[in-house]
């Protein structure tokens, strides 16, 4: 499904690399995650492969299903469906929640010659969504994220994913911020969305978030490369020991 | 250029526009009112380049002999506040139409053309046309508007003697593309009563107009107009206002496209509690785009409100001006002026220029003021074209919430989302 060979990666304004050639590829069905020292440049990933400004690719592809989403606009790569839960969703004062999701959905219905939903059948869904993940609607009504708490913030992510259905999801560190019962809650809405034809690449700090989205595959990313692959004992690796282990066998 | 030699072409300018203008005659008081704003425009001359209060403007397109045409050949839509209930009163190229009218008649309301008005020997209208104007003359001079009191014979004349049950809506018409339109309206709103505003449409290829308001204790008066679409009229307006003790006066307006627009609202709070709201949102597209709004507030009372809330939106090259004032007179205590101007700019070519000043003779008062101008914020627009929103849609939806802060100032609901509908559809059709 997503498929990532040999990416390199520069920030466009200096001369800084932060990806050094990055090979992944998760297929459909399957949750990948993702671990690392600070800085390791597991954000950066997830930015480059849903298309923001600052970076220049060097070398290397990333690939979606066979398409080329280095090419591709950000819209249209959430249209491929592509879906990043950002490590810190953007405050948009002025933009209703509804709205911007109602806009979102049916941008990505449209690009994909579906019908959008209508205002009634939309209500219905984002309703019962909102209701899985105990956002009220008042939260529905505020404008995206402004006001919302660490973790509200987080279960909104949630809920665009939920709402949006993509088929490829990039977790950045939603666990982050998150109380123990918010988790559970989060953890349950991804876990709704396990599904054969789905992937998932959950980058995480903590095993927590991993008991209860257990992981296929996990990635140790260190200094823009990942530097180990295992099973889910390697995240408990890595709660144990911290990261001095892994990188001194690597190195 | 010399004071004197800038006070010489003034006057010279003022001459040289009366001749080309045919003054009203007649017997009336009007006339006298009449005569005596064309001695304001003799005497102070019309304004030029280097004024200072067209620091930014360049007047000149406003007073030449020649009007430029603007195009009537517009996109159809839906006519503004269509939906609304309201008595309608037409005018086109700036000439009152009662064919296209309605009856001007509903309870609460006397409503005459100003016509009617000045035609009569006696009229409560004496004591604010010409009036408001003139005591709007200082400290700066704005004899755009005296020439306007001096010339115009078209208007509508309110009286508000209780809460109108409906809004009254000015509707303008162009149909002459050269057509050029003086138009001069007269409001009273007496003790407690209510009336509601709505000016609509392209009135011509050049529109002047001023409205002179006179709002008595407790009575309110609300305002929302919606600036023609033309892309090429020019149009400068005056609003004087009058406000009694805990009265309220509440403007609105939207502008779009047009070459040159420069709004004027000049505001005195003359009884205690009284309240005024003056915003804006204007939407502006090309180099050949100015739109200016100033705005000069007076407080000359105890514990009066005021608040300037002034949104643009700018891009190819369009100008924004914005030139706004509060001044709190000696004993004006408990003051609460605020004032905010704010512009997006979408690309580097456009500019916002803001004089935002405070003059203050009172010392238990809360005066606050700010502009900012600012750019798409970059992180919302990556947001939401990552969630699938194309980057045009993604434009218009943090355009439009730019703007909504001024909208929000629209208290009517039916009103504000009319508005909020049509600004969303223009964003798209200029793609
Ligand atoms: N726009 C930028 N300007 C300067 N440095 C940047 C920029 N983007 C990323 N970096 C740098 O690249 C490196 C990788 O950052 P990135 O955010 O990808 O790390 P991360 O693995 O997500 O870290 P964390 O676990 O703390 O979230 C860091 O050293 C960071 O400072
Ligand atoms: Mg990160």
């Amino acid at each position: 499904m997503l498929e990532i060979k040999g990416l390199k990666v520069k920030l466009e304004e200096e001369d800084k690399a932060i990806l050094k050639g990055v090979d992944l590829k998760v297929n459909a069905g399957e949750v990948h995650a993702i671990m690392g020292p600070n800085g390791s440049g597991k954000s950066t990933l997830s930015y480059v492969l849903s298309g923001r400004d600052g970076y220049e690719v060097t070398d290397g592809t990333a690939t979606l299903d066979g398409d080329d989403l280095l090419d591709l606009e950000p819209e249209e790569r959430a249209a491929l469906g592509l879906f990043l839960a950002f490590q810190y969703p953007v405050e948009i004062p002025g933009v209703g929640n509804m709205t911007f999701l109602r806009t979102a959905v049916n941008a990505q219905r449209k690009a994909r010659d579906q019908d959008e939903l209508s205002a009634a059948d939309f209500l219905k869904l984002v309703r019962a969504r909102a209701k899985d993940l105990k956002i009220d609607a008042e939260m529905l009504k505020r404008p995206v994220n402004v006001g919302f708490s660490g973790g509200e913030k987080k279960r909104n992510e949630i809920l665009q994913m939920a709402m949006l259905e993509p088929r490829m999801c990039i977790l950045d560190e939603t666990d982050s911020g998150l109380d123990v019962d918010a988790m559970k809650l989060v953890s349950d809405g991804v876990n709704a969305l396990r599904d054969e034809g789905r992937g998932f690449l959950v980058i995480t700090h903590y095993q927590r978030l991993l008991d209860h989205i257990k992981p296929d595959v996990v990635h140790i990313m260190a200094d823009g490369r990942i530097v180990k692959t295992g099973g889910p004992e390697l995240a408990l690796e890595v709660e144990t020991n911290g990261y001095a282990d892994i990188l001194a066998e690597v190195a | 250029m010399s004071r004197a030699a800038l006070a010489r072409q003034k006057i010279e300018a003022a001459e040289a526009r009366l001749d080309g203008l045919i003054l009203p005659d007649g017997a009336t008081w009007a006339t006298e009112a009449r005569r005596a704003a064309e001695a304001r425009v003799r005497a102070a001359g019309l304004p030029q380049r280097r004024d200072e209060y067209w620091r930014f403007t360049n007047p000149a397109p406003l007073l030449s002999d020649e009007v430029v045409p603007s195009s009537t050949d517009l996109p159809e839509e839906s006519p503004v506040f269509g939906e609304v209930d309201r008595l309608r009163i037409v005018f086109v190229d700036g000439i009152f139409d009662p064919a296209q009218s309605d009856a001007l008649e509903m309870a609460g309301l006397e409503i005459e053309t100003l016509a009617e008005a000045t035609a009569t020997d006696i009229h409560w209208a004496k004591s604010v046309f010409g009036v408001l104007e003139e005591a709007g003359q200082k400290p700066v001079d704005r004899s755009l508007a005296a020439l306007n009191t001096a010339s115009a014979e078209e208007g509508i004349v309110i009286r508000a003697t209780a809460k109108a049950e409906k809004p009254v809506a000015l509707v303008y018409l162009q149909s002459a593309p050269a057509s050029e339109a003086m138009i001069h309206h007269v409001i009273r709103v007496e003790e407690g009563a209510e009336l509601t505003l709505l000016e609509t449409g392209p009135a011509a290829a050049r529109f002047s107009k001023v409205m002179e308001v006179d709002v008595a204790d407790r009575g309110t008066f609300h305002h929302v107009r919606a600036q023609g679409r033309a892309h090429e009229r020019l149009a400068h307006t005056h609003a004087f206002a009058r406000l009694g003790t805990e009265s309220v006066y509440k403007s609105f307006t939207l502008t779009a496209n047009g070459r040159l627009t420069r709004n004027e609202h000049v505001v005195e709070l003359t009884g205690d509690d009284a309240v005024a709201h003056i915003a804006g949102a204007c939407v502006g597209d090309g180099s050949d785009f100015l739109h200016d709004d100033t705005v000069f507030i007076t407080h000359d009372a105890v514990n009066c409100e005021s608040r300037q809330v002034f949104k643009k939106v700018l891009r190819n090259g369009a100008t924004g001006v914005f030139q706004g004032k509060i001044l709190v007179k000696e004993g004006a205590q408990k003051t609460d002026g605020y004032q905010i101007s704010q512009s997006l700019l979408l690309d580097d070519d456009s500019q916002f220029l803001a004089k935002p000043e405070l003059e203050i003779y009172a010392d238990d008062v809360a005066c606050s003021h700010g502009s900012t101008s600012g750019a798409i914020d970059d992180e919302a627009l990556f947001y939401l074209r990552s969630r699938g929103v194309a980057h045009e849609d993604a434009t218009d939806l943090l355009t439009l919430a730019f703007l909504a802060e001024a909208l929000d100032e629209i208290e009517d609901e039916r009103l504000a989302d009319d508005l909020r509908d049509r600004l969303e559809n223009w964003l798209k059709r200029r793609k």
